[in-house]
């Protein structure tokens, strides 16, 4: 029974075109799923429309968010809200505008579990240092009563991380945590944020672009392309024989480290008109299906 | 060096503004002659270093024979009751329209933007003069007329101000964490529109001044008699090549108390920003 069940979700811009074309995927407890695909691709979106951030410009048209079994898409807006902040966390893309610059770091942490869950003041503070320690910050007291500005990109995405982990989710949504990082850091906070999730048993939705961290990271993954699902499977099998072309050649553009002199192999023009197609066969099959039932 | 310079800046606008509000609040028993009496014996006397003056008239006397410097003492008591009330209602209603509108977007958005552009389409002066006309001149109707012209200045910047901070992760975060709508408003936006509002409330409250200076100008301000800095100047127009004295020292100080209301704001805002400190 999976955690979190996307059933055809679409989205789209208000009067403009579609963001996400039917998707559906499943998230196990304690698993990791990748979602993977270019700018654009609406991998971002799909976190957003889980925990309920979609910004204001896009509507849901149809589908079903289930999470723990319950559709977050028919209960009343306040109920929703409940729900996703009870069970579910973010771990935002940018570190330097996901940290309030008018809060210490302390309260930023500890605030939302006294005021939104009840935890006791002493008891939230606690876990804040609790936390900190486990995210690998040598002084904790210090950096509770800093300001965000006075600390590092990588300080502060470990104090997101911590952050997020802070109420035992069952649900977390990293979106592209390690792109604003350097390639040193990003391996750092790559291996933090497995090994939190591994301890923690959490259900991780991981968005990102590059294929290495999904093969370090991830269980199972889905492989997106102009709001379309091209591939869903398990990183193992995927990285063993991609079933789809686009998927297939996104593989093969993967830069290796191990052999610099190979070049770059950029996915060719023939596979991105294929997948144009297959997406714009998908689209004339929906008007269709939505002419015959009007 | 700069940080130096910029905490001067604070502390010499800081010193004037206070300076200021004691000899409002001190004008009865500081000042050297009663404001109102008049002695046309006494009429244009220069200022103390002329000499020939009559000594005890500091700043000289104007064309009715009344004493400039504590006509400007007393002026001093219009100035800054304008600038601290009708500078703080203005901000108040201006920067929580600005914030509602900037953070809630959709209809709100919608509703008071269209409002602050119609507002906005009336002439800001004829638009006092008849405010004025019709309530009747006095320090009420200044004020009133100040507020309802200006608070779109602080509508607009704070709006602006409050769309970009809504569109940072951490007012994202704050939302899946289960913060409601007003509360994440008040908590995350707010912290981070105050160093904006304190820059626009203290060039406000110079604003105000000069506004209350213009309408005692044109006659519109508060009785005649009752020494405004605005009004001073006013009179000392007529008489500019006879006493330009009468015209020159209520202006030094309205330009002083101006100046020092817009450095306070920076200095403050440097001293508020997390970012900046």
């Amino acid at each position: 029974m999976s955690f979190l069940a996307i059933r055809n979700l679409s989205v789209r811009l208000k009067n403009g075109p579609a963001l996400l074309r039917r998707v559906s995927l499943d998230v196990a407890p304690g698993e990791v799923r990748g979602l993977v695909g270019e700018s654009g691709a609406g991998k971002s979106m799909i976190g957003k429309a889980v925990l309920g951030i979609l910004p204001p410009s896009v509507q849901i048209t149809e589908g079903e968010i289930l999470l723990d079994g319950t559709d977050l898409l028919s209960l009343p807006a306040k109920e929703s809200r409940r729900r996703i902040g009870a069970s579910c966390a973010l771990i935002p893309q940018d570190p330097l505008t996901a940290l309030n610059p008018s809060h210490r770091i302390g309260p930023q942490i500890t605030d939302r579990l006294v005021d939104i869950l009840g935890w006791t003041r002493a008891a939230a503070d606690a876990r804040a240092r609790d936390l900190l320690t486990e995210v690998q910050i040598a002084d904790p007291a210090r950096v509770l009563r800093s300001y965000p500005h006075e600390l590092s990109g990588g300080m502060r995405q470990r104090i997101l991380i911590a952050s997020a982990f802070a109420a035992e989710p069952k649900l977390i949504v990293a979106d592209e945590p390690t792109t604003a990082l350097d390639v040193t850091v990003q391996k750092q906070i790559l291996r933090l944020i497995a090994g939190m999730q591994a301890r923690h048993g959490t259900a991780l939705l991981f968005v990102t672009h590059d294929l290495g961290v999904v093969s370090k990271v991830c269980q199972q993954l889905s492989v997106l392309y102009s709001g379309l699902v091209v591939e869903d499977s398990t990183v193992a099998d995927f990285f063993a024989s991609p079933r789809h072309p686009y998927s297939a050649a996104l593989l093969a553009a993967t830069p290796k480290y191990t052999d610099p002199d190979a070049g770059l192999h950029p996915v060719p023009d023939a596979v991105i008109d294929a997948v144009r197609a297959e997406v714009a066969a998908f689209d004339r099959t929906l008007a269709k299906g939505v002419k015959t039932h009007g | 060096m700069l940080r130096r310079r910029a905490g001067l800046r604070l502390w010499l606008s800081a010193l004037w503004l206070a300076a200021l509000v004691l000899a409002a609040l001190l004008a009865p028993w500081i000042s050297p002659r009663d404001p109102l009496t008049q002695d046309l014996f006494l009429a244009r006397l220069p200022p103390f270093w002329v000499a020939g003056t009559e000594p005890g008239y500091l700043l000289g006397t104007d064309s009715l024979g009344r004493d400039v410097l504590s006509r400007i003492l007393h002026g001093a008591r219009v100035a800054l009751l304008v600038a601290l009330v009708a500078g703080g209602i203005t901000c108040l209603i201006g920067a929580t329209f600005g914030l509602l509108a900037g953070f809630l977007r959709g209809w709100v958005d919608m509703v008071i933007s269209r409002l602050i552009d119609i507002w906005m389409a009336f002439p800001p002066v004829l638009f006092s003069i008849l405010l004025i006309a019709v309530l009747g001149p006095s320090l009420t109707s200044i004020i009133i007329a100040i507020v309802v012209i200006d608070w779109t200045r602080f509508a607009r910047v704070v709006r602006a101000e409050a769309m970009a901070q809504g569109a940072m992760d951490y007012v994202a975060s704050a939302r899946v964490a289960g913060r409601g709508r007003i509360g994440t408003m008040l908590r995350e936006i707010l912290p981070n529109v105050l160093p904006t509002v304190v820059v626009l409330l203290t060039l406000e409250m110079g604003i105000a001044v000069i506004v209350e200076a213009i309408l005692s100008f044109v006659n519109l301000s508060i009785s005649t008699d009752d020494p405004t800095w605005g009004g001073m100047i006013s009179e000392g127009r007529t008489s500019i090549y006879q006493a330009w004295w009468v015209l020159v020292f209520p202006l030094i100080a309205l330009f002083l108390t101006v100046l020092a209301f817009s450095q306070l704001g920076e200095g403050l805002k440097d001293r508020f920003d997390p970012v900046l400190r």
